[in-house]
């Protein structure tokens, strides 16, 4: 299920303006990898490439290739919208759909992928709802709106919604940055288990959250403000943060940066 | 609640949906500015509701004396016979012309509507969204006289076969049968017009909460894999029905209410016409009826029957902004 993601030379654009140049990595399945770098430095931006939600901003466009495992997900012969169900995704701030309720939230993907029979949706939702630790918290108010949870409840609802249709990929674009430090240990425990199954790729602020739930880590960063945002460094978590290769990268992780 | 929503209006407070009237208890230490605000605003308000309110008892007052002396059934009969010795008057047919004329043009103003606002706020590329949307508000600023007379001499001879397609193969249903009525007088046709004319209101209110709907909802309908139709069935539409509801019964209000259009396309039928469910009859809705005929308003007791008439479109139009507000409230758990 959990799919390598290899990424060659891409170049990614807002109309005229290059926003991220230049990147070539490989992301193993059943792992967790963490994107790290200064505000600004492409890395969510380069992070909604992965499953073609860059093109959603107008002007958004890329060059280069983003394969999955074997395919490239930016072959004229794809649907983004198909790569979308393939490669799921966490935002920010938790997004529950408002209208829905708490189980309609984690059958919504479902439904979309034409998921009708009752009972095998109540079973998805079950699952997923387990899978993202939610369950016991939410099992006797499945009917009620999924935004009367509290924010940490929120994100894991939205990790169940985007786990539900079964995703080879979850990107999670610092999911845990709108969060208090108890539903962050939540959501850090989740990855940890999520990781088994999938491939995870996260964005995030927080070094510490980066050497605690990633297996390898990418620094970004940019020349200046205004230039491209580039891959600096991509390494096993452990050397990253203890013996880096490039002097930029450890300036940044010992807070000595800018 | 996290700040995504902020931006939504139902988050703000509603200011017809009740609520603390003095959240920050400045009432009590205000300052002289803040008083005589206060004082205005109240003043407006309580202003506002007393006009409401004299309407109600001019109008009752008034029709009261001539519902006593009717000796017919108000609510049933068909008959308008005023003046003279006995009065025999009903509202049976401008209820049936009055609602019929305004269903259609809502059955054909919102789903237009909707589909308008949803192209200019989701579909239409920048340059052509802001254009497109300020024709539609141009719309809003046409007369309904100018409406009445384009409808009547303009479009009607073209509707007309359109209704006798309509009668020929449906005219086995009440609702398209055979009338007396020629032409394009018909209450469809005073529909249609009556569309157009709700048309920039229903398309000005759903466009702009349609607008509001936050970026992270459609971007994680989006990432799940939705079509942008999807996306919006799943983000747009549940976040905008509110206010489309309101969208919708504010065009039916105006519908209801319009008088001149309607007067100069509907052909008023003879007194004692049979009756008929057909669309394409004419007749006079509650506004048009008191319109034609403001020349007869010589006794308080001939008076006061047209006036009768006007405090049942006045209840009607109470009933249906009623039934908005409850099924807008119904939805706001989910909404908030």
């Amino acid at each position: 299920m959990a799919k390598r993601i290899d990424v060659k030379d891409l170049n990614v654009y807002y109309g005229a303006f290059k926003a991220v140049e230049d990147v070539t990595m490989t992301v193993e399945p059943r792992s967790v990898t963490a994107f790290i770098g200064p505000s600004g430095c492409g890395k969510s931006t380069f992070l909604r490439t992965l499953n073609r939600m860059h093109e959603v901003v107008p002007g958004g466009r890329v060059e280069g290739h983003v394969m999955l495992d074997d395919q490239d997900l930016y072959s004229p012969k794809v649907d983004p919208v198909a790569v979308r169900r393939t490669v799921g995704m966490v935002f920010q701030r938790p997004n529950p759909f408002p209208t829905m309720s708490i189980f309609d939230n984690v059958a919504a993907g479902l439904r979309l992928n034409g998921l009708r029979d009752k009972k095998r949706l109540a079973e998805r939702v079950e699952t997923s709802l387990r899978g993202a630790h939610l369950w016991n918290e939410v099992k006797d108010r499945l009917d009620k709106p999924g935004a009367g949870l509290s924010g940490g409840q929120q994100q894991r609802l939205c990790i169940a919604r985007a786990i539900a249709v079964r995703p080879s990929v979850l990107l999670m674009d610092e999911p845990c940055s709108a969060l208090d430090p108890i539903s962050t240990q939540a959501i850090e425990d989740l990855i940890g288990t999520l990781k088994s199954d999938y491939t995870i790729v996260i964005v995030t602020h927080n070094m510490q959250q980066a050497a605690r739930v990633s297996d390898r880590t990418a620094f970004f960063n940019l020349a200046a403000t205004g230039r491209p945002g580039r891959l600096v460094e991509m390494d096993d978590t452990q050397k990253i943060f203890s013996n880096p290769t490039q002097r930029a990268t450890e300036d940044y992780i010992s807070g000595r940066f800018g | 609640m996290s700040g995504t929503t902020g931006a939504a209006p139902t988050a703000r407070r509603d200011p017809f949906g009740g609520g603390p009237s003095d959240p920050q208890g400045t009432r009590k230490t205000g300052r002289l500015g803040d008083r005589l605000f206060g004082g205005a605003a109240r003043g407006a308000g309580l202003l506002v509701i007393a006009i409401v309110v004299l309407v109600g008892v001019f109008l009752l007052s008034r029709a009261v004396p001539a519902l006593l002396d009717n000796r017919a059934n108000f609510l049933t009969s068909t008959e308008w016979s005023v003046g003279g010795e006995s009065q025999r008057f009903g509202i049976a047919t401008m209820l049936w012309v009055t609602v019929a004329s305004s269903v259609v043009a809502m059955v054909i103003a919102v789903p237009l509507g909707v589909s308008v606002a949803l192209f200019i706020t989701q579909y239409a590329p920048t340059w052509l969204a802001r254009p497109a949307a300020g024709l539609v508000q141009l719309l809003a600023a046409v007369p309904s006289i100018v409406f009445g007379i384009w409808g009547a001499y303009v479009v009607g001879p073209y509707f007309e076969p359109v209704q006798n397609l309509l009668n020929s193969v449906l005219g086995w249903t009440p609702l398209f049968s055979d009338t007396t009525v020629s032409g394009s007088s018909t209450i469809l046709f005073a529909g249609v017009v009556l569309a157009i004319m709700v048309l920039p209101i229903v398309t000005a209110m759903s466009g702009e909460i349609f607008a509001q709907t936050p970026t992270t909802h459609r971007e994680g309908a989006l990432a799940l894999g939705a079509t942008k139709w999807e996306m919006i069935r799943t983000t747009v539409l549940p976040f905008g029905k509110p206010g489309v509801i309101s969208a919708a019964m504010l065009g039916l209000g105006r519908a209801l209410g319009e008088t001149v259009a309607v007067m100069i396309i509907l052909s008023a039928l003879a007194d004692g016409t049979a009756w008929s469910w057909s669309l394409l009859n004419g007749g006079e809705t509650f506004a048009s009826k008191i319109a034609n005929g403001a020349p007869e308003f010589t006794t308080p007791l001939q008076t006061g029957a047209y006036i009768a008439a006007g405090l049942v479109l006045f209840v009607l139009t109470f009933v249906v902004n009623a039934i908005a507000r409850v099924v807008i409230n119904r939805r706001k758990a989910f909404t908030e």
